[in-house]
C-alpha cells in the first residue's frame, strides 16, 4: 500500500458498534442553545434581542472580524435569552437559547444555478451559510476556500479517511449521501478552475469507497484515493503526504503546495449552501462507547444538549469512566454533558473503565517506540522532557512546535507517559508568547 | 460516579515496562538454561545470586531514600540477569552480589535511576568486576573438559578467543589446543561447549534469544546488524587469518560478541534513539571490539567497546535530531 505516511500507529478502532447504523434525524427538544463561537476565529454577537421571532436558517449571530463564521437559529420560535452558557470544551461562552415553536418555518439564502455564480457570490453564500471545518477544527471555510491569488490550487482533497477509532460519521456519509458529497465537491471544483478533486478514503472502508467510485464515474476532474487505515491518516498534512506525495512545509500551509483539505461533512454543506441556499443547521454525530445501549449516528440540529441525545441512546454517563467529546485520540473529556451540540463536535463517547485508559506514569525507559510511531518525525520523549524541565531553546531545536497532538506518542509509550500533554502545554505557551 | 477529565489520547495500548522486560527475560531463557546445563550448579548458583541480589538491592535503595518501589517493572532482575550470564561459573559468591552493587547502585539509581543511566549498568559492572579480580574472571571451566553436570571445582580451560589470540592455528574448522589431543571444533563453539561466560557460550541460543526480541519488535535491527558488519569486515581484512571465513566464525560465535550485540549493545538507555545513531553505535561497537581483540591487552573486547560507545551516546543523539516532516535541517 503506498497511499500512506510513514510513522502513526493502529489502535483498536472500535468501529463495529456504529458503522452498519443509518443516520437518524434528531428532533430538537422545547428550547435550543446556539453558541456564539462554534468556530476558530472571532465570537459572534447576538444580532436577536429576547422576545425576537426567528425562523430555521435565520442568522441570530455574526461578527464583523475577517476571521469569524454567523451562527443561524436551528429552529422557529422566540428568542427565550441570551446567557453564559457551558461549552463541550469546559468554558463558559455567550449563547442565545430560543424556544422551539414546533413548526420549523424555513429562511433559506437567495441562491442561482451554479453556472450563473462568480466566485465571490459562492465564497458569500458559503460564509453567510456558516460553514466551517466539521472536521473538529472549526476553521472558516469561506477563508481557506479563498487563498492568496499567488498560490495555485493543484489539489482538492476531501477527508473521508477517518481515522479516528470510533467514529463513523463520515463513513455514514459517504455511503447514505454520496451525491451530496459530490455536489460539494463540484461547487469547490469551480473555484478553482484547474484543481483536481481527490477524496480520501482509508481501506477499511471497503463500501464507502465503492459507493464513492461509483457515484463519481465519468468525473474526469475527481477520483478516489484508497488510503491504508493507519491513525492518523486523517490529519491534514499526513493525508496530503498520502494522497499527493507533497509535504506541507513546517510553519506553512496546505495552500501553499497547491492543496485544500476539506472534510466529508463541510463539502456535503457547502453543496447545501450554494446549490441550495441551505445554512450549516445540522451536522452528524456518533454516539458510542460501551455505555451505550443504543450507538447511533445522529443528524443533529446545532444547539440540541448533548444530554438529550445521550439519553436517546440509551447512555449511561454516570456509570461510564469518561464522557469525550471527539474521538478518543484528540477528543476533550467533559465534566458535564449539559452543553450544546456545536459546528465542531464530530462524537460523543462515553467509556467503560475497561476501553479508557487511566494509567499511571512511570520512568521513561528510552525504548523508542514514540520516535518511530511519530508521524511528524519528531522524538516525543526528548521534547516531553525539555517541556517538563521548561529547556524551551532545546524544545524549539528538537522541532516541537511541528507537533500536530495526535497523540501516537502517548498511545504506544509502555511507561505510559503523557507524552502529547506536556509537549501541547509546552507548545501553547511558546505560542502565546510568540504572539505577546 | 465523577468521569475523569484527562487529556487525549484517551486510549492506550497494552505496552507496559514490565512486558518488555518480560520479553527480554524470556529472549535469555535459551541461553541461560544452556549455561545451566553446561556449567551446572555454580551456573545456576552465580545466576540467581546476581538477579537476586539486582532485585534486593533496587528494593534497598528505594525504600531507604523512600522513593517508589519499582521492582515489579523487571528491570532490575533483567540487569541481575545480564550480570549474571557475563560472570564465569567460579566458587567466589560474592563476585554476582558485588556486581549487582555497582550495577544497580552505583550505575543506575545513582544516575537517577531506570532509563537514566549513561553506561549499561551490567556491564559497567562486569568491567569493575574485571579489573578488580582480573585472574577470577578470566578462568572459565571448560566443560568440554570438566565432564561438566553439577561440578563445583571445574577445571580451567583456554576459551576459543584466547586461543586465537596466542595464534594458535586453525586447520579444517578446529582450534587446535596446542600439544594436547584434540581441538576446539567450530560447532562446539556454535552449539555451546565450549569455556566462557555463563551466558555467553552458545551462539544459537544466543542467535534465538536475538531472533525473538527483533521479532517482538523490542529491539530494532540497527545496533546488531551494524555492529556485526563493521566487526566482520575490520576481523576479514586485519584479522590473524585475513579472508578466512573459519577464523571469523571463531570470532562471532566465541566470546561476548552476540550476547553483547543483541542485548547489551541494544540496552534502550544507553544507545541512541535514532536508527542513523544506532548504526553509528553498531559500527562503534564492531571496530573497537576488533581492535580490542586483535591488537588490545585483553582476548575479548565487546563489554569495553559497548561501554565506550555508551559515552558517545549523548554525543551522537546531540548531532542527529531528525528533521521534522517538512521541517528544515538545524544548522
Amino acid at each position: 500500500m503506498s497511499n500512506t505516511f510513514h510513522g502513526g500507529i493502529h489502535p483498536r478502532y472500535s468501529k463495529e458498534f456504529t458503522k452498519e447504523i443509518p443516520i437518524r434525524e434528531v428532533i430538537p427538544g422545547e428550547t435550543v442553545t446556539i453558541l456564539m463561537q462554534q468556530h476558530i476565529g472571532a465570537p459572534c454577537k447576538p444580532i436577536v434581542k429576547v422576545g425576537d421571532s426567528v425562523l430555521v436558517g435565520q442568522k441570530i449571530g455574526d461578527s464583523e472580524a475577517f476571521v469569524s463564521s454567523p451562527v443561524h437559529s436551528t429552529v422557529s420560535g422566540v428568542v427565550k435569552k441570551i446567557a453564559q452558557v457551558l461549552q463541550p470544551n469546559g468554558s463558559k461562552g455567550e449563547a442565545v437559547v430560543i424556544a422551539n415553536d414546533g413548526e420549523y418555518r424555513r429562511l433559506l439564502m437567495e441562491t442561482k444555478p451554479l453556472s450563473e455564480l462568480t466566485k465571490e457570490e459562492i465564497l458569500h453564500l458559503i460564509r453567510e451559510a456558516g460553514i466551517v471545518g466539521l472536521g473538529g477544527a472549526g476553521f472558516p471555510t469561506h477563508i481557506k476556500l479563498n487563498p492568496p491569488a499567488d498560490k495555485k490550487i493543484d489539489y482538492i482533497l476531501i477527508n473521508g479517511a477517518e481515522c479516528e477509532p470510533y467514529l463513523t460519521s463520515d463513513h455514514r456519509i459517504m455511503l447514505e449521501e454520496p451525491k451530496a458529497l459530490i455536489n460539494g465537491l463540484e461547487v469547490i471544483l469551480t473555484l478553482f478552475p484547474n484543481a483536481q478533486g481527490i477524496i480520501g478514503i482509508e481501506d477499511n472502508k471497503p463500501d464507502a469507497i465503492e459507493m464513492i467510485s461509483k457515484a463519481i464515474a465519468g468525473k474526469d476532474r475527481m477520483s478516489v484515493c484508497v488510503m491504508e487505515t493507519k491513525y492518523p491518516q486523517g490529519a491534514e498534512k499526513q493525508l496530503i503526504y498520502s494522497a499527493t506525495k507533497r509535504k506541507v512545509p513546517s510553519g506553512k500551509l496546505p495552500a501553499d503546495i497547491g492543496c485544500i483539505v476539506d472534510n466529508v461533512d463541510t463539502t456535503v454543506a457547502i453543496g447545501k449552501a450554494v446549490l441550495e441556499g441551505i445554512p450549516l443547521l445540522r451536522r452528524i454525530i456518533t454516539m458510542s462507547g460501551e455505555m451505550f445501549d443504543q450507538p447511533a449516528n445522529y443528524s443533529v440540529p446545532l444547539g440540541v444538549s448533548y444530554r438529550q441525545l445521550i439519553e436517546m441512546s440509551g447512555g449511561h454517563p454516570e456509570e461510564a469512566v469518561k464522557i469525550i467529546h471527539g474521538g478518543p485520540m484528540m477528543g476533550l473529556a467533559m465534566f458535564d454533558y449539559d452543553v450544546p451540540v456545536m459546528k465542531t463536535s464530530s462524537c460523543i463517547l462515553l467509556l467503560s473503565e475497561k476501553e479508557a485508559a487511566i494509567c499511571q506514569e512511570s520512568a521513561c525507559i528510552r525504548c523508542g517506540r514514540c520516535t518511530r510511531v511519530c508521524p511528524m518525525n519528531l522524538l516525543p520523549l526528548e521534547l516531553d522532557r525539555f517541556a517538563r524541565n521548561d529547556d524551551e531553546e532545546r524544545f524549539l531545536r528538537y522541532h516541537g512546535l511541528d507537533c500536530i497532538e495526535c497523540g501516537s506518542c502517548s498511545y504506544v509509550c509502555p511507561a505510559k507517559r503523557h507524552l502529547v500533554h506536556a509537549i501541547r502545554v509546552k507548545k501553547r505557551a511558546l505560542m502565546a508568547k510568540k504572539r505577546a | 460516579m465523577l468521569n475523569i477529565v484527562s487529556s487525549s489520547p484517551h486510549v492506550r495500548d497494552n505496552a507496559s515496562t514490565r512486558n518488555i522486560m518480560r520479553d527480554v527475560i524470556i529472549a535469555l531463557v535459551p541461553a541461560t538454561l544452556w549455561g545451566f546445563y553446561v556449567f551446572g550448579l555454580n551456573a545456576i548458583i552465580n545466576v540467581a545470586l546476581a538477579v537476586s541480589s539486582a532485585v534486593l538491592f533496587e528494593y534497598l535503595y528505594q525504600k531507604l531514600l523512600k522513593k517508589p518501589i519499582t521492582i515489579n517493572d523487571l528491570s532490575a532482575a533483567v540487569t541481575g540477569l545480564l550480570l549474571g550470564l557475563n560472570l564465569p561459573s567460579g566458587h567466589y559468591y560474592f563476585i554476582p552480589v558485588l556486581g549487582s552493587f555497582v550495577a544497580i547502585v552505583v550505575v543506575k539509581q545513582l544516575y537517577g535511576g531506570l532509563g537514566q543511566n549513561f553506561m549499561n549498568p551490567a556491564l559497567a559492572a562486569r568491567a569493575f568486576l574485571l579489573v578488580s579480580f582480573a585472574g577470577y574472571m578470566t578462568t572459565w571451566p571448560n566443560p568440554a573438559q570438566t565432564g561438566r553436570f553439577w561440578s563445583i571445582d571445574g577445571v580451567s580451560g583456554a576459551t576459543p578467543l584466547a586461543l586465537l589470540k596466542t595464534g594458535k592455528m586453525l586447520e579444517a574448522g578446529v582450534l587446535s589446543l596446542g600439544n594436547e589431543a584434540g581441538g576446539i571444533w567450530l560447532s562446539d563453539a556454535f552449539f555451546g561447549f565450549v569455556g566462557g561466560c555463563i551466558g555467553e557460550v552458545s551462539a544459537l541460543a544466543l542467535i534465538l534469544g536475538g531472533a525473538y526480541l527483533i521479532y517482538r519488535k523490542i529491539i530494532t535491527w540497527q545496533i546488531p546488524v551494524a555492529f556485526f558488519a563493521s566487526f566482520t569486515i575490520m576481523m576479514l581484512v586485519f584479522g590473524q587469518n585475513p579472508w578466512d571465513l573459519t577464523y571469523l566464525a571463531f570470532h562471532l560465535t566465541s566470546g561476548g560478541f552476540l550476547l553483547g550485540a543483541f542485548f547489551m549493545a541494544t540496552d534502550y538507555s544507553t544507545s541512541p534513539m535514532t536508527g542513523k545513531g544506532q548504526i553509528i553505535m553498531g559500527i562503534g561497537c564492531g571496530l573497537l571490539t576488533a581492535l580490542i581483540r586483535l591488537f588490545g591487552g585483553y582476548p575479548e573486547g565487546v563489554s569495553f567497546a559497548i561501554l565506550i560507545m555508551n559515552l558517545f551516546v549523548p554525543l551522537i543523539d546531540h548531532y542527529l535530531v531528525p528533521t521534522s516532516f517538512g521541517g528544515k535541517r538545524n544548522e
